[in-house]
């Protein structure tokens, strides 16, 4: 992974990730390292060079003065013992260096399998005791990879690390996303020689088409409470926004013309709809009640601002825009109508937030293959989640 | 002689470069040869499959005579009805006049055979969002799928499906690969 922090470091809690003390002989699987590579590609975060230093296992063997002179602010520690069974203990705790009093502490119990979820389980808590922001280092992704003729829709932790493909196709598929509980996805798929809405539990991979009328059928997007979805149709002629029920009854038109309307999304109250449509006469964001009336328009600036995606506290909008003929992730603040563009880079796409809203998932395009990133919301800090020769799109934040 | 084994050969290369293959002008610059290269690809083709029987059987019957087609006449490539792709401009979902015979012959075939279906898939170029770029390419096939039923074709032989930007013709990303990824294919259910 690939960690690129652009501007000032201004305000960023300098923190020291100990590597966690354990007995002789016994691998560490990298904790630490994999919980600060968290903390960094938040933005938020600056970690202290630890070489050189000694490493202590518990506050009482910690010389706060050294730490406090290499510019911490805080630090972690920790141990792992192995346990009879395969299993293993690990205790860490949470320092706030210029105090010298403990923020934090824990202790798991933990099978082999669980050291990642364990080192984003680490990131969260210093994240959120250090901020006093929820972390979401141990949320996941999805994203298409396209691999010669084949495309496979894949579930990833949000580091990009420990990918699972759900579904494999010769045929195209497009526009994942994550039910509000996690347990399922709603994705399109061309496997039937045209846009089909398919969704798939991620428990047992079982899955069945949502929407299948005639046309196309695509831009699936689930509501808060996961009990029904907005899908785009073209049954009744040009491509629009209709709500359907999760087991894919009660199927309502909700915008009407013969215009574009696509990529709707649900406002985190349910309430509204956001959506692009070009009814102005060039690609622009509106938003519509999710009980019907008549679409507003949202952004008025530039030709080209599409894929609207919301922030789960309702107050920004990230969506792509088209300036001089490069698209880049920009931030628009609802209240204000401030926007910021996030990114440099030229082909971005499908961006999303992180769940505790701080950073914004998207797809660009690096070498002539598509590749993830992250980006925090100051656009100062962006991060490449792709490995490298994988060709990624379509990517989709989830709980 | 020559002029027997003309159709067939044209129809073995056209059913050889497959359903949305190559133009007309393509087929000619390949036919270029004389009978013995005519008889040699009528030979080989007799194993390609079925649509080469057909017409290997009918051929010599009809065409040289009053030069109307034998085969499957979506497949005669002198019709308009062997043209399957509809090119749009940049932002454009206007079917240029320059189709206007194509669609005529696709509906007068539609109208004639009303257990014919036809599937109309858009596609878009590959700059912007995939699922705006569903819709141009549904606008795109929309297009097309309105021509078909001012002309009388009905509803239920027509469907409007859109590709978007996932299936481009050309890969590449340069403006003449764009120019062919903006177009509407024209495909008959049973082919």
């Amino acid at each position: 992974m690939e960690i690129q922090v652009i501007g000032g470091a201004a305000n960023k809690i300098a923190v020291a990730m100990v590597p966690f003390k354990a007995a002789p002989g016994q691998p560490v699987p990298a904790l630490t390292q994999i919980a600060g590579d968290d903390l960094n590609r938040s933005g938020q975060f600056k970690l202290v060079d630890v070489g050189g230093m000694p490493q202590p296992a518990e506050s009482a063997q910690i010389n706060y003065g050294a730490w406090r002179s290499k510019g911490a602010d805080a630090m972690v520690v920790g141990q792992v013992a192995a346990l009879p069974g395969g299993r293993f203990e690990i205790r860490f705790r949470l320092l706030d260096v210029v105090k010298q009093t403990q923020l934090a502490g824990y202790s798991y119990t933990i099978s082999a399998a669980q050291w990642r979820a364990t080192a984003h389980q680490i990131a969260n808590i210093v994240y959120e005791r250090l901020t006093g922001i929820p972390g979401a280092f141990g949320s996941r992704i999805a994203y298409v990879q396209k691999q010669g003729k084949s495309f496979e829709l894949r579930v990833a932790d949000a580091d990009g690390q420990n990918p699972r493909t759900v579904v494999r196709s010769v045929e195209p598929l497009i526009s994942p996303m994550f039910s509000p509980d996690g347990t399922r996805l709603v994705y399109v798929s061309f496997e039937d020689k045209k846009p089909i809405v398919y969704v798939q539990s991620l428990q047992d991979g079982a899955r069945r088409k949502l929407a299948a009328f005639k046309g196309s059928n695509s831009a699936p997007a689930w509501s808060p409470d996961g009990r029904r979805l907005a899908v785009v149709l073209t049954r009744d002629e040009a491509s629009q926004i209709y709500l359907i029920n999760a087991d894919g009854s009660g199927l309502v038109r909700l915008t009407r013309g013969g215009n574009i309307d696509t990529e709707p999304v649900f406002s985190p109250d349910g309430q509204t709809v956001y959506f692009t449509s070009d009814r102005g006469g060039s690609a622009q964001i509106y938003r519509v009640a999710a009980s019907g009336g008549e679409p507003k328009r949202v952004t008025f600036n530039g030709s080209y601002n599409v894929s609207p995606a919301i922030s789960p506290d309702g107050r920004h909008l990230a969506y792509i825009s088209r300036e001089g003929g490069r698209f880049s992730v920009v931030l628009h603040e609802l209240a204000s109508g401030q926007t910021r563009v996030l990114t440099d880079t030229a082909r971005d796409e499908s961006p999303s937030f992180a769940p505790n809203g701080q950073a914004v998932l998207y797809a660009t395009v690096e070498g002539g293959r598509g590749i993830l990133g992250t980006v925090s919301l100051d656009g100062k800090t962006r991060a490449r989640l792709s490995e490298p020769g994988v060709d990624a799109r379509e990517p989709a934040w989830g709980p | 002689m020559n002029k027997i084994f003309w159709p067939v050969l044209l129809a073995l290369t056209l059913s050889a470069c497959g359903t949305t293959g190559g133009t007309q002008a393509t087929v000619e610059d390949r036919t270029g040869g004389n009978a013995a290269s005519a008889g040699q690809a009528a030979g080989a083709g007799k194993t390609a499959g079925t649509e080469t029987t057909a017409l290997g059987g009918a051929g010599v019957a009809g065409s040289a005579l009053d030069g109307s087609y034998a085969g499957d006449p979506r497949k005669n490539p002198a019709s308009p009805l062997s043209t399957r792709s509809i090119f749009f401009d940049f932002d454009s979902f206007v079917v240029k006049a320059e189709y206007r015979p194509v669609l005529e012959a696709h509906a007068g075939y539609l109208l004639s055979k009303r257990d014919a279906r036809v599937i109309l898939q858009g596609n878009a170029d590959e700059r912007g969002s995939r699922e705006y770029n569903l819709a141009l390419g549904q606008k795109r096939a929309e297009a097309v799928r309105k021509a078909l039923a001012v002309l009388g074709v009905g509803e239920a032989q027509l469907e409007a499906v859109s590709f978007g930007e996932e299936k481009p013709r050309n890969e590449a990303s340069t403006e003449e690969a764009y120019a062919e990824n903006r177009r509407t294919d024209v495909v008959y259910a049973d082919e």
